[in-house]
């Protein structure tokens, strides 16, 4: 597969800083590439470079086989961008917004009104499109702005924090959304802060920091970088967490860690599902009550801890609890 | 290039965009311009700095200067009316420069930057709207006029030429405002910069009182000021005369001293406001 979009050495200075630090990156034609990083880790610098708002000071870049410094207006004609912060103009209704900016991909004067519709309806808009934007919400906004980098229907995507600010169900609506562009072969770049929406959208994620790539690869591959799984078990009554350390370092494949305050044992095994139900029949035969236990799978969350040494911002509920994949309530 | 995407890939519907760069950049300066005449019905202060605030201006100085002004040789509302008409729409002018300056500072700047429009189109189009509303500016303040005392003594195609050059000379300001709209970081420091430059500019002039009262290098000042010329340069062609005009080449020949003028700023802050625009980012 060609990579449509290609990154190499890039580096941007503010001042004695810098925000881009040699960052390079490519993503396969028809893929999702999702850059996950803390605050300030230089995501929207990397995207205003491939999208030509920004020059980079070193380094190259190309979208689609052209250089976004030696062609920028050859990129601009292939790509669609819905920058971090919604780009709508206040004093223009939804349609007219969208009309806009189909006339200005020239779109023809019939077309660029049907599409204009078009994406009103897909984006839950079609009652408020007659409505000067300055009334929308900040989800209607984030909405209205992403179809505005759909209305030319661009083959290469740019999308900086697509899903911040919405409620549950327009994100989820908004992942659809993308699955599909990609399904029709769009090649898309995002960066998220949400662990969970990297999961699950994306072929591949990059880990950025202080303008750098720290980690790459697939969710599960990145899992793996930080250990496989472990079975989480919450016992009862404090007088039973020998017993239970005892049961649990025999299927562990390291050592067991135990929080007496909690009364929480953590014990890494590999095998899975098979371990956890060895696990199980013994604590009962030694007759531990298990007050939850469960088989849990590394997050993102704990990837990006262990990377960035910080852990993300975070508002989701949902990311930084994540739910055990086998559970088994009390016994 | 785009070889490498497969048929699967949407094909980009802007690969249809007319070979003709001209004409794609002309059409784009349209877009934008309707942008921003859509802009002054949905902002009421727009709506009344550009519908009331003339009027407002010519009642004004018509009668509470009036009574206190008389001069010789014609009827101050008379004499008065062109230079309010240079006043207004030179400070109709700042409607460009903060206009750029939102946009940049809400991010919509770099929406357009990503589209592949022309790029000097934006800042076409935007001052473009400014004559618009200069236009419409215009109309209500002559008709104002006329009802307070101000007459078109040679005929309506002079008349006509009279609101022209005027229009010309306030379209060079616009885009000496679009730089400093691009340049400073919000909409307010545009006013403030610009009230601070425009105040002066149209009040050492001609256009309220006959500069011959004027301390010596004060009207100097006045006497070269191009905001004199397009005054005087209206006033001649609206047929309001009958003052002795200063010896001075640039007010003998307003017509072409204004011109000058004009082609100069063109020169100068097109270029400037176009480079400013690359590099004008939001945040
Ligand atoms: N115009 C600018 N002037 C000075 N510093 C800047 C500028 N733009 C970005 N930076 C700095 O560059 C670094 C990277 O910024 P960038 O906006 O790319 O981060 P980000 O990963 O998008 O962060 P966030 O998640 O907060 O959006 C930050 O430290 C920021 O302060
Ligand atoms: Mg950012």
């Amino acid at each position: 597969m060609a990579d449509v979009i290609t990154a190499s050495g890039l580096v941007k200075r503010y001042g004695e800083k810098a925000a881009l630090d040699g960052l390079d990156l490519t993503v396969p034609e028809g893929t999702i590439l999702a850059m996950l990083g803390p605050n300030g880790a230089g995501k929207t610098t990397t995207v205003r470079i491939l999208t030509t708002l920004l020059e980079p000071d070193e380094g190259t870049a190309t979208v689609a086989g052209v250089d976004v410094r030696k062609d920028p207006s050859g990129v601009r004609a292939l790509i669609g961008l819905s920058g971090q912060y919604a780009a709508v103009d206040e004093y223009l209704t939804g349609y007219e917004n969208l009309d806009m900016i189909g006339r200005l991909y020239k779109l023809g004067r019939k077309q660029s009104k049907a599409r204009a519709r078009e994406l009103l309806e897909r984006f839950d808009l079609a009652d408020a499109g007659d409505r000067v934007a300055k009334g929308y919400s900040g989800g209607m906004r984030r909405r209205l702005d992403l179809a505005g980098a759909l209305v030319a229907q661009p083959p290469v995507l740019f999308l900086d924090e697509p899903t911040t600010g919405l409620d549950p169900r327009s994100r989820s609506g908004m992942w659809d959304v993308i699955r599909e562009l990609v399904a029709q072969g769009t090649t898309l770049l995002l960066t998220t802060q949400y662990l969970e929406e990297a999961d699950r959208l994306a072929d591949d994620i990059v880990v950025v920091d202080r303008g750098r790539i720290i980690a790459q690869g697939t969710a599960d591959s990145l899992k793996s970088q930080v250990g496989g799984e472990r079975i989480e078990l919450v016992v009862e009554h404090a007088d039973q967490l020998d017993q239970a350390r005892g049961v649990l370092a025999g299927v562990a494949v390291g050592e067991v860690a135990v929080d007496e305050h909690t009364r929480r044992l953590t014990a890494p095994v590999t095998g899975g599902g098979k371990a956890l139900q060895e696990a199980l029949r013994q604590l009962d035969a030694v007759g531990v009550t298990a007050l939850d236990v469960g088989l849990r799978r590394p997050t993102l969350d704990d990837v990006f801890l262990s990377l960035t040494g910080h852990a993300a911002e975070d508002g989701e509920d949902g990311t930084d609890s994540p739910a055990p994949t086998t559970k088994a309530g009390q016994q | 290039m785009t070889a490498t995407l497969q048929p699967s890939a949407p094909a980009p519907v802007a690969a249809q965009r007319p070979s003709n760069p001209v004409v794609s950049a002309l059409g784009d300066g349209v877009v934008i311009a309707k942008r921003n005449v859509i802009k002054i019905k949905r902002v009421p202060e727009l709506l009344v700095f550009t519908l009331l605030s003339p009027i407002m201006f010519i009642l004004l100085f018509a009668y509470v200067f009036g009574s206190a002004i008389p001069i010789e040789g014609i009827n101050y509302r008379e004499f008065l009316v062109g230079g309010i008409f240079a006043q207004t729409v030179i400070f109709g002018a700042t409607i460009t420069g903060a206009g750029l300056a939102e946009d940049v500072q809400k991010g919509i700047m770099d929406r357009f930057r990503s589209l592949p429009m022309s790029r000097a189109a934006v800042l076409f189009g935007r001052t473009a709207s400014d004559v618009i509303i200069n236009v419409i500016t215009l109309v209500i303040m002559a008709l104002t006029g006329l009802a307070v005392g101000w007459r078109i003594r040679e005929g309506l195609l002079k008349a006509l030429l009279g609101f022209a050059i005027i229009l010309l000379f306030a379209y060079a300001i616009s885009w000496v405002m679009a730089w400093i709209g691009l340049l400073v970081p919000s909409p307010e420091v545009v006013n403030n910069a610009s009230f601070m430059f425009i105040f002066p500019a149209t009040f050492i002039a001609n256009t309220f009182v006959p500069t011959d009262g004027f301390p010596s290098a004060l009207r100097f000042v006045a006497n070269w000021n191009p905001v004199s010329s397009v005054t005087q340069a209206g006033r001649e062609y609206f047929g309001n005369t009958g003052l002795p005009v200063p010896d001075v080449w640039a007010l003998q020949h307003p017509v072409a001293y204004t011109l000058i003028w004009t082609v100069l700023i063109l020169l100068v802050f097109v270029p400037l406001s176009v480079r400013q625009f690359k590099v004008a980012a939001s945040r």
